[in-house]
């Protein structure tokens, strides 16, 4: 996002008063085919994206449930209903743990192994193969192959622990280990991603400052605080804000690994939106939950925004 | 046999090597190395293990869960999961509902990006601001008006139902915009003044040099839809229309699964994007890193 914002800086050019070329023939003075090929994104995207944001938010404001066609106006109720609704506090526990932990685990070894692997050999580049490999597969079909590595009868996991003398532990069953377990999953899922994309910032470190901080007799950890981090702070700031917004999202694991359970202790906001609407039909409540999280990922990502950029004390 | 492969591949010193001898720094580094390997293996695991248990049968792997390969080599679950599951048609679904977006998306998107980048109109700040905003609207927030639209046209548990909605992606014309930007204008004046039009400049200019961003825009779409299961859970509910991921998971909650079928369902379910994966890397890492879709 920060990205997009750095580059979202050079809008288009704004008007400079009808194309010369057009002026005063016939029609196409008139009609402008640059309206041609923007027509069929803009009518799909005012059908299948802006009009359902407004939607979302009015259907968030009634009591709207399938099978009832009353659709009652609530205004606010929905979400002081939300206010005061355990499962969904607990269901923002669990995101918020979750997201912090994935984030935190994702960074710290994505820069890790950024750092270790930024000279480009082949067998750098076979490690960073392996590295990013479980990014591009499938989440939930990841998940269910966790699924059965964690069971305690088949899984691999038990099998090996075993081997070193620790008891089989029914991971996602046990309510102690069932949010660990789908943090650890997340972290292994994504920390090649932190890794492709500090790498893009470790390899445009300038070296030659490296150099005159050496000279100048600052340590390892003196070069890396003062010149190498400053330097990844773009870089930083990107895979922080994109993956706390992708576990902010938590869904597809949660719901593949423990289906919410054991006892809500996995589940997250989306896993009870889905819930809410798509099991009980409360279209409205889910919405006014869609929403909520709409307002939490703006404010986590303005203040992750922040407090990376303006931070300058290096 | 994999360190001393590294020997010859030695990285700079490991930072916490610093000042020490040199004799200690080299065994610090094969340390490492090794080290590095070795997590990178663990990283891939899961993947071997899938792969070993899509080959064995029941009581191979309850003799032995510990073991990533099979003493007998069986296909029975390559078999299983196609009398198991209608497998053949879900590989046929998510190869359209992958697929065809994703083409679709890429006209769709490439003629908005161009009128945006090379045209001029009325209202264009206004489109792109609208693309930049709807740009940090999660999915959850349009998926249950979605879902409603998608009902009363009747097109639940359709191709048409699970494509249509995603066929236009404010990221996709926000970043073929950002790359049709850079191409230099002089192109555009010599096929204008040569006669063409700005279809024939979109089609025969800008799309042929645009090649490297359609391309990664492509995989990172194909990926996104191939690998994506909350959509289709919600669209697609009956057992036919089902893609690859949402219906290995309902399957894989089927009490008394089949260890070995499911392994394989989920086996054949990555492979292409592994395979592709292994033939265009820089498509996936560049994409990714500059996208943050996954």
């Amino acid at each position: 996002m920060a990205h997009l914002a750095d580059q979202a800086t050079d809008a288009p050019a704004r008007s400079r008063g009808p194309d010369r070329r057009s002026r005063g023939r016939g029609w196409r003075s008139r009609f402008n085919p640059a309206y041609l090929f923007v027509a069929p994104a803009f009518l799909l995207a005012a059908v299948f994206i802006l009009w359902p944001i407004v939607q979302s938010g009015w259907m968030s404001l009634h009591d709207w449930t399938i099978g009832d066609d009353s659709h009652k106006w609530l205004g606010f109720g929905n979400y002081t209903e939300l206010w005061h609704d355990s499962r969904f506090w607990n269901a923002l526990k669990v995101t918020i743990v979750y997201a912090v932990f994935v984030v935190i685990g994702q960074v710290a070894i994505g820069l890790a192994l950024a750092q270790w692997l930024r000279r480009t050999t082949w067998y750098t580049m076979l490690l960073r193969s392996a590295f990013f490999f479980p990014t591009i597969a499938s989440l939930a079909v990841t998940g269910i192959v966790w699924k059965f590595l964690l069971d305690p009868q088949v899984g691999l996991v038990d099998g090996w622990l075993g081997k070193i003398g620790v008891h089989s532990q029914n991971w996602l069953q046990d309510t102690h280990l069932a949010l660990p377990a789908l943090i650890a999953v997340g972290i292994w899922k994504n920390f090649g991603f932190s890794m492709i994309v500090l790498l893009a910032g470790v390899q445009g470190v300038r070296q030659d400052l490296i150099e005159a901080a050496t000279l100048d007799g600052a340590g390892a950890i003196a070069r890396f605080r003062h010149v190498t981090l400053p330097a990844l702070r773009p870089a930083i700031l990107f895979t922080v804000v994109i993956g706390t917004v992708n576990a902010l999202q938590l869904f597809d694991l949660t719901y593949v690994m423990t289906d919410g359970g054991p006892l809500f202790h996995t589940e997250s906001i989306v896993m009870y939106l889905y819930q809410r609407g798509f099991v009980d039909f409360r279209l409205g409540y889910a919405s006014a939950i869609a929403w909520v999280l709409f307002l939490i990922i703006i404010a986590v990502s303005v203040v992750q925004l922040r407090m990376l950029r303006f931070r300058d004390d290096d | 046999m994999t360190t001393d492969a590294s020997l010859s591949s030695l990285p700079p010193a490991p930072s916490w090597a610093g000042p020490m001898l040199r004799g200690l720094r080299r065994v610090g580094r094969v340390l490492a190395w090794t080290v590095l390997t070795i997590a990178a293996l663990a990283t891939v695991v899961p993947f071997l293990w899938m792969l070993g248990v899509a080959f064995r049968t029941p009581a191979d792997l309850y003799s032995d869960p510990s073991r990533l390969w099979p003493d007998h080599w069986s296909v029975s679950g390559f078999h299983a999961v196609f009398t198991q599951l209608p497998f053949f048609r879900l590989a046929v679904n998510t190869v359209v509902f992958a697929g065809g977006t994703t083409v679709l998306l890429l006209l769709i998107d490439s003629l908005c990006a161009y009128a945006l980048a090379r045209l001029k109109f009325r209202g264009q700040n206004f489109v792109f601001w609208t693309i930049l905003l709807t740009l940090m609207v999660p999915f959850q927030v349009m998926l249950i008006p979605l879902f409603l639209t998608v009902f009363h046209l009747g097109w639940l548990n359709t191709f048409q139902g699970l494509i249509v909605p995603r066929s236009v992606s404010a990221l996709g014309i926000f970043m073929l915009r950002q790359f049709f930007v850079k191409i230099p204008k002089e192109l555009d004046e010599a096929a204008r003044v040569d006669g063409a039009g700005p279809l024939r400049i979109y089609w025969q200019i800008i799309l042929p040099l645009a090649r490297p961003a359609l391309a990664s825009l492509f995989v990172i779409q194909f990926m996104a839809l191939w690998n994506d299961f909350l959509w289709p859970l919600v669209i697609s509910s009956s057992t036919d229309m089902r893609t690859l991921p949402s219906a290995l998971t309902l399957f894989s909650s089927t009490s008394g699964v089949d260890h070995a079928a499911l392994m394989a369902g989920a086996a054949i379910s990555l492979a292409p994007l592994a395979i592709a994966f292994l033939l265009a890397q820089r498509f996936f890492t560049e994409g990714i890193a500059a996208t943050g879709i996954k």
